[in-house]
């Protein structure tokens, strides 16, 4: 289809959106107040009470008012006001150059008060939004990537046919293998805690027979199973001491199926991991978008009351 | 040994056969109604339980002694047996008919167990579902064997048997083997035949060994246990014969579709497709005199329809006349009509006026008219826009049309009474070719796709009449505007109309290029050797042509050409197109226009193979028949199924879209959600005729929806789903401020029980043909990654994912 260069391209990124024309709105938005702000003498040192730091605190006050609204607008789901993809790009934008907005306002002027209190609020959702773009724009690449084609269902019902595989293998051998494999299944574990999850780190235990009791029967004991590598290192040993070729084939057959949970597992846990850090920094941004709106009021009626 | 005589039998105790019974029973009639299985109405014993049985069509009056409204399937079958018992019907259940012979007044109704009976008039109301099969063993008829399942769950820690190998019996086996033991009997040593899910299905539960599986055997008989309490299963298999004990025995091997009887008994089809219906007159009577056929396999598929032609099927039968129940409704639609004419004579009008309808049965064209629209546009107004997506069909009562033709070059021609237009679309399920606007004194017929494509299966005349006309002008528009159809339908005598399957070859690279074809339906991929390996280089949907290399430059075929998914072609020979050539200088250049255009395109593809595969990956998940599909790159897609919260909020609770669902190709996913076919698969069997498609593409479906699933079971694409609408929600604000749920985007609340939930209806994609801003799914994507897009935009969309 040649000839279709001006049209918009079928995919566009938020950053991208439109050909970014709300990083151009915000772009002349700070240059304005940076401006007015290089241009305004006041006579005092530059602060929230000039005409100019009033101005910029009511800009600053709608930017914050209309940047929550984002929440609003992306659950009115039959709104007709726009893309829920415009909203992002300019909330991405505007609450870049909000930013500059209340840096000008506070005439960089910090304190132990409500007053900077805002402004610590401000900066800090800003920023765990600039991390959420970053995780928005680099993490879908990486979870399709390590899902291939599957959905995380499939992933799982994977695993579990390389778990009831495994077992009808083990249903040929010494008993201690099934107990070894089924108590394998049970404290297989992905994430389990925030951090865990976050890192991908495996917490994942495993039963093994590696002890004799005093009645020279085996005995279970429990050792981490990081990766599958103390079954897979088990299972290796096994086949190495084996002399009995029909043992040993079936040594083999499970040394597979446990690479290939290995790999299943690894997987399962990346794709736990990066939808983990998709969401982790909107436990940060929502909650103290509310403290920064309290902080905000709290900061108004303190200027107008005590003024 | 002849039985008693009846004034009259009725066969099949359905709701036509049971109204019909009624009726007589309540005139005093002598009758007989004559059931095959152990209860009345088969069919709606086998839904499952508490399902709410819809009564459309709504505007249509009801016309029986038993009554009928919409509720759940037990009071319905409730009621029509306290009717039974009340008008002291004369029922025989466990009566097989296995054949009808003579003639009126004496017809010899024979049963399976050797008896007979005889009777004056005999109405046949056998539906279309036929009898299962049955096992054909000593004890067949023990109570523990059963040829249908409602409910999976209902046994537990049972010992079952389930014989046959198709799909049904796959489902029922893998579904109660949760439960119980289970043994699967299959006369061969594979399962072919079934669907590929299921073959997964029943291979995993085989080798996991949840289910048992007896290959190569056959049912030998069928014994009490020794103590009595259960049965023993005999069969022979490759080891001789073995005995299973069993607590039930379920035999799912298929029904005996009910044609190869009716036409024993003498009533004759019109033609051979398995779609045709038997020929009746307008008071139900087939080719036999006396012998009346009524409800579905008379071509009436709803119980209400049903129900009123048994009542009027028995006053037919006594001899008597009586307008029929939809008498009121034609007339109203005959209101506005300009002739002054009864509803007979404005009918009889019409097939008189209107060739194409003049071979049609009195009864079917009634019903067509039915289901059809009379309408009286004033002069200059448009009935349908270029590149609209309706697909009806219109027919010229009095009056005239004006269409606008052609490509390139436009002209305009007339239509006068008596003349059909529309069928492009119809055919094609592409959009409309051309406008057209109506003349003076226009009156014109609209008839929507189902019932001329229910005319096309059974009259050999219209589909004839159809299909040339189609031709002439399916040429008119692609090489010749300025030719009358008249003209074209010389070289359209050397078209020919070919199907082909998906996947399909339609000419091979290499072969000799001796005709061009013209893609009436479906689409093509074209696909070249590179070194050994086919890469394809294009997608060409159906309105245009391929094969015009190899005619124009007098070679060998330069690409091999499949169907991406069932596809219609016209292929014009050498000649003809020649013949065309020279007639329209014009259009050498345009044709050549075209080579070039794809010569350029091949190569530039050719050079990125990964665009190759991407258009295979795009055809093999059915987008070759899509119209307007929803596409997500994975690069931006972060899975917070907004799209899917979207969706369900904007329609009933229920996402009609999966976006995880569905696989996934250089980043483009393509999500379980519809593509709007553009000859949708879910359109096939609707009865109440309830899925639309609007002039924009969507296909929709209309509040009459029964909820009977056959659109769910059609749809290949599995966007289709059955579900309740789900209580309204609290407003954003108290969510927000007070904590009242769900909130928006949260599932909604479940009803406590099925009871509390209203009727499950068919939902699906309607592109929110209600929101004027479009796709909710698309507006709700925070990161763009959600697009909807039709096949005209695949091409910009694989350059721009294999960039």
């Amino acid at each position: 289809m040649a000839g279709t260069g001006s049209r918009q391209a079928l995919h566009q990124s938020v950053l991208a959106y439109r050909g970014s024309r709300y990083l151009w709105v915000a772009l002349a938005l700070c240059l304005g107040a940076i401006v007015a702000y290089a241009w305004h003498s006041p006579g005092v040192p530059p602060n929230g009470g000039t005409w100019l730091g009033y101005t910029l605190g009511t800009v600053g006050a709608v930017l914050i008012l209309w940047l929550m609204s984002f929440g609003i607008r992306k659950r009115s789901y039959a709104s007709r006001a726009g893309t829920v993809q415009g909203w992002l790009s300019a909330h991405v934008y505007l609450g870049l150059a909000l930013l500059v907005v209340v840096t000008l306002h506070a005439g960089f002027q910090l304190g132990w008060n409500v007053h900077t209190l805002a402004y610590v609020l401000t900066c800090i959702v800003v920023a765990s939004g600039v991390f959420g773009v970053f995780v928005y724009v680099r993490y879908p690449q990486f979870l399709s990537d390590n899902r291939g084609s599957q959905t995380k269902a499939q992933l799982l019902a994977d695993l579990a046919d390389l778990d009831s595989r495994s077992l009808r293998v083990a249903a040929g051998m010494p008993p201690e293998f099934a107990e070894a494999l089924r108590a394998n299944r049970d404290r297989t574990l992905i994430g389990g805690t925030a951090l865990a999850l976050l890192a991908a780190r495996d917490r994942s235990q495993i039963m093994l027979p590696l002890a004799v009791n005093t009645a020279g029967a085996v005995a279970f004991r429990q050792v981490a199973n990081p990766d599958q590598a103390a079954l897979l290192d088990y299972l290796g040993q096994r086949l190495a001491a084996s002399g009995d070729g029909g043992l040993s084939r079936q040594l083999q057959e499970l040394l597979s199926l446990a690479g290939a949970r290995r790999t299943v597992l690894a997987r399962l846990r990346r794709d736990a991991q990066l939808k983990a850090w998709l969401e982790i920094w909107l436990y940060v941004h929502v909650p103290l978008s509310f403290g920064l709106l309290a902080a905000l009021l709290a900061h108004v009626l303190a200027v107008f009351i005590y003024w | 040994m002849t039985g008693p005589h009846y004034r009259i039998a009725i066969v099949g105790s359905g709701p036509g056969g049971l109204s019909a019974a009624a009726h007589a029973a309540e005139l005093g009639v002598d009758h007989i109604l004559l059931e095959s299985g152990p209860a009345h109405a088969g069919t709606i014993q086998r839904y499952q339980k508490g399902k709410h049985v819809m009564a459309e069509p709504g505007a249509l009056p009801l016309r029986s002694d038993l009554p009928f409204a919409a509720g759940t399937r037990e009071s319905i079958l409730q009621a029509w047996h306290a009717g039974l018992g009340q008008r002291r019907v004369n029922v025989r259940y466990g009566a097989e008919v296995t054949g009808i012979g003579g003639e009126s007044p004496s017809f010899t109704i024979r049963l399976k167990d050797g008896g007979s009976v005889t009777a004056s008039n005999v109405i046949l109301a056998i539906g279309v579902q036929g009898n299962p099969r049955k096992l054909g063993v000593p004890g067949e008829d023990l109570p523990c064997v059963q040829y249908t399942l409602d409910d999976p769950d209902e046994y537990r820690d049972e010992t079952i048997v389930v014989v046959g190998a198709g799909d049904a019996a796959i489902e029922n086996a893998v579904a109660l083997a949760r439960h119980n033991r289970v043994l699967i009997v299959n006369r061969s040593d594979e399962f072919n035949r079934v669907k590929e899910g299921n073959l997964n299905l029943v291979t995993k539960a085989i080798e996991d060994k949840r289910l048992e599986c007896a290959y190569k055997s056959a049912t030998t008989r069928i014994e009490r246990s020794p103590d009595g309490q259960r049965y023993v299963f005999v069969l022979a298999g490759d080891q001789g014969e073995s005995r299973v004990e069993c607590d039930r025995i379920i035999a799912r091997i298929g029904a005996r579709p009910p044609r190869k009887f009716v036409e024993s008994c003498g009533i004759r089809f019109p033609g051979p497709d398995p779609a045709a219906l038997p020929t009746l007159t307008s008071r139900y009577e087939s080719s036999v005199p006396g012998l009346f056929v009524i409800g579905a396999l008379g071509g009436y598929p709803l119980i209400k329809q049903a129900m009123n032609q048994g009542y009027e099927a028995v006053e037919y039968a006594l001899g008597r006349s009586i307008e029929p129940a939809d008498q009121p409704l034609l007339a109203a639609k005959f209101a506005s009509l300009p002739f002054g004419l009864g509803v007979d004579e404005t009918l009889a009008l019409m097939q008189a006026r209107i060739p194409v309808f003049s071979a049609i049965n009195p009864l079917n064209f009634r019903e067509l008219v039915l289901g059809s629209q009379v309408l009286t546009p004033v002069a200059g107004e448009v009935i349908f826009r270029k590149n609209d997506y309706t697909n009806s069909f219109f027919t010229i009562l009095a009056g005239s049309v004006e269409l606008e033709v052609g490509e390139e070059r436009r002209s305009r021609l007339s239509l006068g009474a008596g003349q059909f237009f529309g069928e492009m679309s119809l055919l094609s399920g592409r959009r409309r070719s051309a406008t057209t606007w109506a003349g003076s004194g226009c009156v014109l017929i609209e008839s929507p796709r189902r019932e001329i494509n229910k005319l096309i299966s059974s009259v050999d005349g219209v589909r004839r009449v159809i299909d040339e006309h189609f031709i002439a002008r399916a040429i008119q528009t692609s090489f010749a505007p300025d030719a009358s159809l008249e003209e074209l339908k010389k070289v359209a005598a050397g078209a020919r109309l070919r199907r082909y399957k998906p996947d399909e070859v339609v000419f091979a690279e290499g072969d000799e290029a001796d005709s061009l074809h013209l893609i009436r339906s479906g689409s093509v991929a074209v696909a070249r050797d590179l070194g050994g390996r086919e890469v394809v280089t294009s997608y060409v949907a159906a309105g245009n042509y391929v094969g015009e290399m190899g005619l124009v430059s007098r070679t060998a075929r330069s690409a091999t050409v499949r169907a991406t998914v069932a596809t219609e072609t016209i292929s014009l020979d050498a000649a003809a197109f020649h013949e065309l050539l020279g007639r329209n200088p014009s259009l050498r250049d345009q044709v050549q226009g075209t080579v070039r255009r794809r010569l350029a395109e091949n190569t530039r593809m050719a050079g990125q193979p990964r665009s190759g595969d991407l258009i295979s990956f795009l055809m093999d998940q059915g987008l070759g028949e899509a119209t307007d599909v929803l596409l997500i790159d994975e690069t931006l897609c972060i899975g917070c199924d907004n799209c899917e919260k979207a969706c369900a909020e904007t329609h009933d609770g229920t996402s009609r879209l999966d976006r995880e669902a569905g696989p996934t190709f250089a980043h483009i996913h393509v999500p379980t959600s519809c593509r709007h076919c553009e000859d949708p698969h879910c359109m096939t069997d609707c009865p109440p005729d309830a899925i639309g498609r609007a002039p924009n593409g969507e296909v929709y479906i209309r509040d009459n929806c029964i909820g009977c699933g056959n659109c769910e079971r059609n749809c290949p694409y599995g966007v289709i789903q059955m579900a309740a609408t789900a209580p309204e929600k609290p407003g954003l604000f108290s969510w927000l401020l007070f904590g009242a749920g769900p909130g928006p985007g949260e599932v909604p609340h479940e009803p406590a029980n099925d009871a509390g939930q209203g009727p499950k209806k068919a939902v699906k994609c309607d592109m929110c043909r209600d929101l004027s801003g479009g796709p909710a799914c698309v507006r709700a994507c925070p990161t763009g990654a959600a697009i909807r897009i039709g096949p005209e935009r695949f091409v910009e969309l694989i350059h721009e994912a294999t960039r």
